[in-house]
């Protein structure tokens, strides 16, 4: 049963303008600007030909796969340790308030600053962490010039910068959660481990779907830190697909780049929707 | 009333705007936002000013790299162009489809200073010619650290093998790296291919022709994947410098001066850069072109300068037309000299270079004299160059990945850029 609104229609009329003009309108120009050959002096209607381009593009299959590595990768990782902190963060400890800035500290700093600033200190010869680690007779890797590692150092400075985020929204989670569920799993004489798992851990639900969720969306769109970082190098090896996209603007293959939007907002519906649709059912059945 | 004062502004308006034309006139410039291109600009424009004391200019700046490209294509579509404005010759002009978009110069009383050389460089298949060249013409080849060279008593290198050889010995009785990358600016990588075009010339004449026209291919010319053989075969020697995967090109440009490391492959405009950051071992760097197969056949891949050029529509486009005109005259190499030194040889007839140029310049000349031991760059002859050569050359210099499948990707690459230019036969 739906109610009648009580007011009438054109009261929505200025937020339908700004909505078709900034919202609808590009949506629907990037996706006819897929479907041409583009190059800002005029279009040329090619159909799918921009499609069947990005897909043979040699670096797409490891910028999708490096994307999904990354972004599985990085969320796990929020979440958990989000949650640990999150614990942590509310027992009581000495300190817990200036702890709480520090951990979401590097959410508010410039992610290209922090992408810079590691860049400097994962130098191979010169940078901070290598120089730390010769002093304790460690030869420390190429962090971001071995290719089989540069993805992954990425990744541990996304964490670091991300994980406050998450537990931010954790600590509010667990704030909502009554304490006599507590009470009352200790009366029936639960450990301390027991209290996490089978109280803590089902009721912060809706937090750690928001968690999970977003910090999947941000992986999966990553561009700025991995840009900063590396370009996607050494070579292709930590290209990702939102990097492979950026590459194909700047040569100048706009219908190109715009078909790989379209495809990432495509990947990210089709990993995002089932995962939210997942995780809404599960809050039904507690 | 009303309409009155309507027409009565309006009339003032206009008294206003033709009165202003009559006495002074301001224009606008946009460079690219290097220091030496931004003062060329200054002291050209300063001096145009001079013998046209009713012009002013105004001097924009813009980043370079793809960034700067995308601003001037925007500002070329959507009408703001400044009025006169600098951009690369060859292959990235093409895309700016200048028949479009720029005036024809043909008609400039001093167009025909202009080299012939530098002309087809920014000319359309109708034989209009869009840009006048400012600074001189770049050799991409090898700078070296002299002082090294006469410690350890080498000769320049005119075959690979003898370039290996330098090296080799260099690793022997040093500690410098015998050659410098600098992958962390990952067109650093490209030169060892490109600065070999000269040799693929001389092996195969009409490759340009051939590859343009998708018959030709890197993959199986043998002679054109020599330069990525060449860049495989130097990662594989471990004479790189040791951060190579990290270092930037101002850290190559140190090394070279310092003699920190020996053999730096780079585009001679390094040189203007090595004056500002090491004015006191500008002395010590020299350059050679790269080595091919043959000695006897030893000779210089040559750059063309970026050029000015004037949009269609303007303002103000015959005063910009005049003032491009000047520029191509030998007066105009001489404020350039004056302004940020002398780079290499010039493109207008009639311009000299003063004595007491750098060792790195003067060590160019001599492929410009005489029946010209020199190529253009394979973009200045066609408009195919793949957006992913740089990271290309990075995975073969990394030991990522070997010669045969490097040459293999880029040709896979390229085809992207001729399809988007609706080139005939891709």
């Amino acid at each position: 049963m739906q109610m009648k609104s009580p007011y009438p229609y054109w009261f929505v009329a200025p937020a339908a303008v700004i909505f078709t003009v900034l919202f609808l309108v590009p949506t629907a120009a990037s996706f006819w600007f897929s479907l041409t050959n583009w190059d800002l002096f005029g279009f040329q209607f090619i159909g799918l030909e921009n499609f069947i381009d990005f897909f043979s593009e040699p670096f797409l299959i490891k910028g999708l796969t490096n994307t999904i590595i990354f972004a599985v990768l990085t969320s796990g990782a929020k979440t958990v340790l989000g949650l640990l902190l999150a614990v942590l963060l509310t027992s009581g400890l000495f300190g817990q308030g200036l702890l709480r800035s520090i951990v979401f500290f590097p959410v508010l700093v410039s992610t290209i600053g922090v992408g810079i600033l590691f860049a400097e200190m994962m130098h191979p010869t010169h940078g901070a962490i290598n120089v730390a680690l010769g002093y304790i007779g460690i030869d420390g890797p190429g962090w971001l010039t071995n290719p089989k590692l540069a993805l992954y150092s990425i990744a541990l400075v996304d964490i670091w910068r991300g994980v406050g985020l998450a537990t931010l929204i954790y600590i509010a989670g667990l704030a909502a959660i009554g304490n006599e569920y507590y009470e009352a799993a200790r009366i029936d004489g639960a450990t301390r481990l027991q209290l996490f798992w089978r109280v803590t851990v089902p009721l912060v639900r809706p937090a750690t779907t928001t968690v999970v969720i977003l910090s999947l969306i941000g992986g999966l769109r990553l561009f700025d830190l991995i840009w900063a970082m590396t370009r996607g190098g050494p070579g292709f090896s930590s290209d990702v697909l939102a990097s492979v996209i950026y590459k194909q603007y700047q040569a100048g293959f706009y219908g190109l780049s715009t078909a790989g939007n379209v495809i990432l907002f495509a990947l990210i519906a089709l990993i995002i929707a089932p995962l939210a649709w997942w995780f809404n059912r599960k809050e039904l059945d507690l | 009333m009303r309409m009155r004062f309507f027409a009565t502004t309006a009339m003032t308006v206009c008294l206003a705007t033709a009165g202003g034309q009559a006495y002074a006139e301001e224009l606008t410039l946009l460079v690219d936002n290097s220091p030496d291109t931004v003062a060329i600009a200054e002291a050209l424009t300063a001096a145009y000013t001079q013998s046209n004391p009713d012009v002013t200019f105004t001097v924009e700046a813009r980043p370079g790299g793809s960034e700067g490209d995308n601003i001037v294509k925007t500002r070329l579509t959507t009408g703001e162009m400044t009025d006169v404005f600098l951009y690369n010759s060859g292959s990235l002009l093409q895309a700016l489809r200048p028949s479009r978009t720029l005036e024809p110069l043909n008609d400039l009383p001093n167009i025909g200073n202009v080299m012939e050389s530098f002309t087809s460089t920014v000319s359309d298949d109708d034989g209009n010619i869009y840009g006048v060249p400012v600074q001189a013409a770049m050799g991409g080849g090898i700078l070296y650290h002299i002082p090294t060279y006469e410690e350890l008593g080498l000769e320049i290198p005119k075959t690979w093998d003898a370039f290996m050889a330098n090296n080799a010995i260099i690793a022997e009785k040093t500690d410098k790296a015998p050659i410098i990358q600098t992958y962390r600016e990952t067109w650093t990588s490209q030169l060892f291919v490109l600065a070999d075009y000269y040799n693929v010339q001389m092996a195969e004449p009409d490759f340009a022709e051939k590859y343009t026209a998708n018959e030709a291919k890197y993959a199986d010319t043998p002679a054109a994947k020599k330069g990525f053989e060449r860049l495989q075969a130097a990662y594989e020697s471990g004479y790189f410098n040791e951060d190579f995967g990290a270092a930037t090109y101002n850290d190559g440009l140190r090394m070279v001066a310092t003699g920190e490391g020996v053999h730096y492959p780079m585009l001679t405009f390094a040189i203007a850069a090595i004056q500002q950051n090491h004015p006191e071992q500008l002395k010590d760097v020299g350059f050679f072109a790269q080595p091919g197969d043959n000695a006897d056949e030893n000779g210089l891949t040559v750059w063309m300068p970026a050029a000015y050029y004037v949009p269609k529509g303007g303002d103000h486009t015959d005063i910009a037309l005049d003032f491009v005109n000047f520029v191509a005259t030998p007066e105009a190499c001489e404020i350039m000299t004056e302004a940020v030194g002398a780079s290499g040889p010039y493109l207008i007839k009639g311009c000299t270079l003063p004595d007491d140029v750098p060792p790195s310049v003067a060590d160019m000349l001599p492929y410009f004299e005489g029946d010209g031991r020199n190529a253009p760059a394979l973009e200045f002859l066609s408009p195919v160059k793949g957006p992913g050569l740089e990271q290309i050359t990075v995975e073969v210099g990394s030991g990522i990945r070997d010669a045969d499948s490097a040459a293999e990707l880029y040709d896979r690459d390229v085809e992207k850029q001729a399809k988007q230019l609706r080139l005939p036969n891709w």
